[in-house]
């Protein structure tokens, strides 16, 4: 039951049907990777799962450790225990990191309970330490202002101190140069184990080099057409993505 | 969140309740000469303070109502329906320990922290038309500072009193000034000597505890040569069926080098009149600066405004507004420069929720024969339902070209992308919005006194609950 399963979920924005039939399975404690050209539908499987409004789910199932995440707001899903790194993450003028991350900390206990300022800075600080963040960078608004590594950052500290079940990266790789890349992929990898399962959306290979997948999966036109090992990656990076197209079901 | 944000309903539970009350003194309903004649006998005044009210009333009956530019719903005061005067019998007291209970319970219930009620050792609190509570911290009073309520300032100390009273706000400036100067009660009268710091806020609570009645306070505030005060005036009325009106006049006079720093924070329950005239003049080298947060009330007007008269005089105003449904906050600033190198600074915040309504009206006067004078201006309007409504009128005039204007202004919505980004980290959509509406405002908050920032949060808490759904 450890697992985020997904079984023929069909996902549509407005009358255009994006998902078709689409499933998966990420164990708890894997990183499973999904690649795919633009337009295959990978983002919406990330939006969809969070419970985006603009997404509309026709049937399928999308189980957290067996609990269903398609009838709960976006925030029970995020508080099941579902994280999504955003590809664009919103800025939120005022509203500095650590208020940001503390409020949504807070919003994980029972009512009543209130969250302990100085053991939240403790933590705070140690995984900013863990992902190379200065300490100013918790007064600033969230992602206002920021470089496109510091806010795939802050996406990462979020996860980090939110600790969830299964984390969706989505894109996390885009925007970054390789040196910025190598301190998120770092970050990642410090909370990889078993109590956390993953899933990488990324459009190149160039992620897979600093975070090793269990597995690969390729998308086109809404579903999984191909799934391996990390290998299939670099078979990717070689062949392009042409080739998967004569995979796809010729009624698609 | 699949449907767009609904209009809410209100939840002012805070100031939702009604002690029993006691009126000693009661000047009945309406307003004509005899009203003003029980005023000034109850409250024993001089002659001439008697004929300054019956001339502001016959101001008062000339004026026409400004619907040619503001609400039609002033139309809505029904003036004969209401009690202008009505006073607990009390003369202000000392200490603490001589403040009835069920006073007492009353700041209980406005929910005032312990480190502020602490605070009220030094405080003039208002309740009703005269002052319940006044105890002067006998720091501030060895200082020179003078503080009491305005009743007990013009016997006192008619010759500071007089020389000022009516000179910054005259009765005719508008018919809500005219109003208060016929029937003023209450409000606080404060003198500052020459270079006196003082190192306190002075603070003040009001409260309106009576059904149809309408509370105008009058406040007087004189900062001599070189000296300084902070004061913080703070509001919560109980919910009433019917019309409240709320009638402030205060005036500030910041003498050379003065520093005087005002604070209101706001939150009238949904039926009152809120329509106050504050004003200020600061001469050469003086600051003024008006803090003012207006959550609640049916309808605000309300322009704080500094007059620089003296060289480098300075003026600022800080505003927030929250409209809420139902709700109207028309405000805004006045800077009027008279003299050289005068600068002003105007940053008006505004959020709309729901069918709530918010107007700003921004006035800058900049004569052609001055020279080095400077005027900022922000306007930011934040919008939360799709239904909620902003306006902004900004009145600019500058003549010459050795002055210098900068004005901006931006109108903008809490995207659903944004809630949505919240929500993921497990916010739910109220708490997610509560945020964002905090995070418009925090830069003028960061600026707010301490216990102030904290009360405006909560109460900005308490609007968002709900508005969502």
């Amino acid at each position: 039951m450890s697992q985020l399963e997904i079984k023929n979920l069909n996902v549509s924005i407005g009358e255009k049907p994006i998902l078709n039939d689409f499933s998966l399975t990420v164990p708890k404690g894997e990183v499973h990777a999904i690649m795919g050209p633009n337009g295959t539908g990978k983002s919406t499987l990330g939006k969809a799962l969070a419970g985006h409004p603009d997404y509309t789910v026709s049937s399928g199932e999308a189980l957290l450790d067996g609990l269903s995440l398609l009838d709960l707001e976006p925030d029970e899903i995020s508080r099941a225990g579902l994280f999504m790194a955003f590809q664009y993450p919103n800025e939120i003028p005022g509203v500095s990191i650590a208020n940001f991350i503390r409020a949504a900390v807070q919003a994980r206990l029972d009512e009543g309970e209130n969250l302990v300022a100085t053991e939240y800075y403790k933590d705070l600080y140690h995984q900013m330490d863990l992902l190379k963040i200065d300490r100013k960078f918790t007064s600033r608004s969230v992602n206002e202002g920021f470089s496109g590594g510091e806010k795939k950052r802050c996406e990462i500290l979020q996860m980090a101190m939110l600790k969830p079940s299964y984390a969706i990266l989505d894109e996390t790789d885009s925007g970054l140069d390789i040196d910025a890349l190598k301190i998120v992929s770092d970050g990642v990898n410090k909370l990889r184990g078993e109590n956390l399962g993953i899933l990488l959306i990324t459009h190149y290979q160039r992620l897979l080099e600093y975070i090793v997948p269990d597995k690969v999966h390729v998308m086109w036109d809404g579903r999984i057409v191909k799934s391996g090992d990390k290998d299939l990656a670099l078979e990717l990076e070689s062949n392009g993505y042409d080739w998967i197209k004569e995979l796809a079901p010729a009624n698609a | 969140m699949s449907t767009a944000p609904q209009a809410i309903d209100i939840d002012q539970e805070k100031g939702n309740f009604q002690m029993p009350e006691e009126h000693t003194f009661d000047a009945g309903v309406g307003l004509s000469e005899g009203v003003i004649d029980y005023i000034s006998d109850v409250k024993n005044e001089d002659q001439w303070i008697r004929d300054f009210r019956k001339k502001a009333l016959k101001t008062f009956n000339a004026k026409a109502l400004p619907t040619h530019w503001a609400s039609k719903d002033l139309e809505a005061i029904d003036f004969d329906k209401i009690r202008y005067y009505l006073a607990s019998g009390q003369k202000p007291k000392r200490s603490w320990d001589d403040v009835p209970d069920d006073i007492k319970e009353t700041f209980d219930r406005l929910g005032i922290p312990e480190n502020e009620r602490k605070f009220l050792a030094g405080v003039e609190a208002q309740f009703d038309s005269e002052a319940a509570y006044s105890n002067i911290k006998e720091a501030v009073g060895k200082q020179g500072v003078i503080f009491m309520g305005s009743t007990e300032g013009l016997k006192k100390h008619p010759e500071i009193f007089r020389k000022w009273f009516g000179k910054v706000i005259p009765t005719g400036d508008n018919k809500f000034s005219a109003l208060n100067s016929a029937t003023f009660s209450g409000g606080s009268f404060i003198y500052i000597p020459p270079g006196v710091k003082v190192s306190h806020p002075l603070q003040a609570y009001f409260r309106i505890n009576a059904e149809n009645f309408g509370q105008f306070e009058r406040t007087l505030i004189i900062a001599d040569e070189g000296s300084e005060v902070t004061y913080m005036e703070g509001c919560t009325a109980p919910k009433f069926d019917t019309a409240t009106l709320h009638s402030a006049v205060v005036e500030l006079v910041a003498l050379k080098g003065a520093k005087i720093e005002y604070i209101t924070v706001q939150n009238w329950s949904a039926n009152v009149f809120n329509l106050v005239t504050k004003r200020a003049i600061a001469e050469e080298e003086a600051t003024v600066k008006w803090i003012d947060c207006n959550i609640g009330s049916r309808l605000t007007m309300k322009y704080p405004g500094v007059i620089l008269k003296g060289r480098k005089a300075r003026g600022e105003v800080l505003s927030i507004a929250l409209a809420n449904d139902g709700q109207h906050q028309d405000t805004g600033a006045k800077m009027i420069h008279a003299a050289d190198e005068t600068t002003s600074n105007i940053i008006a915040k505004s959020i709309s929720v729901g069918e709530g309504r918010s107007t700003y009206r921004g006035m800058v006067h900049m004569p052609k024969h001055l020279k080095g004078c400077k005027n900022n201006t922000e306007c930011d309007a934040l919008l939360i339902n799709k239904n909620s409504r902003t306006d902004t009128y900004p009145a600019i005039t500058v003549r010459g070209n050795k002055n210098s204007v900068q004005h901006e202004a931006s109108v903008s919505k809490v995207s659903a992308e944004q809630i949505f980004y919240m929500q993921q980290r497990g916010l739910t959509e109220g708490e997610a919005m509560s945020l964002s509406v905090n995070g418009f405002v925090n830069d003028l908050t960061r600026q707010f006194p301490m216990e102030y920032s904290v009360e405006l949060k909560r109460l900005i808490d308490m609007e968002m609950e709900g508005s969502v759904g």
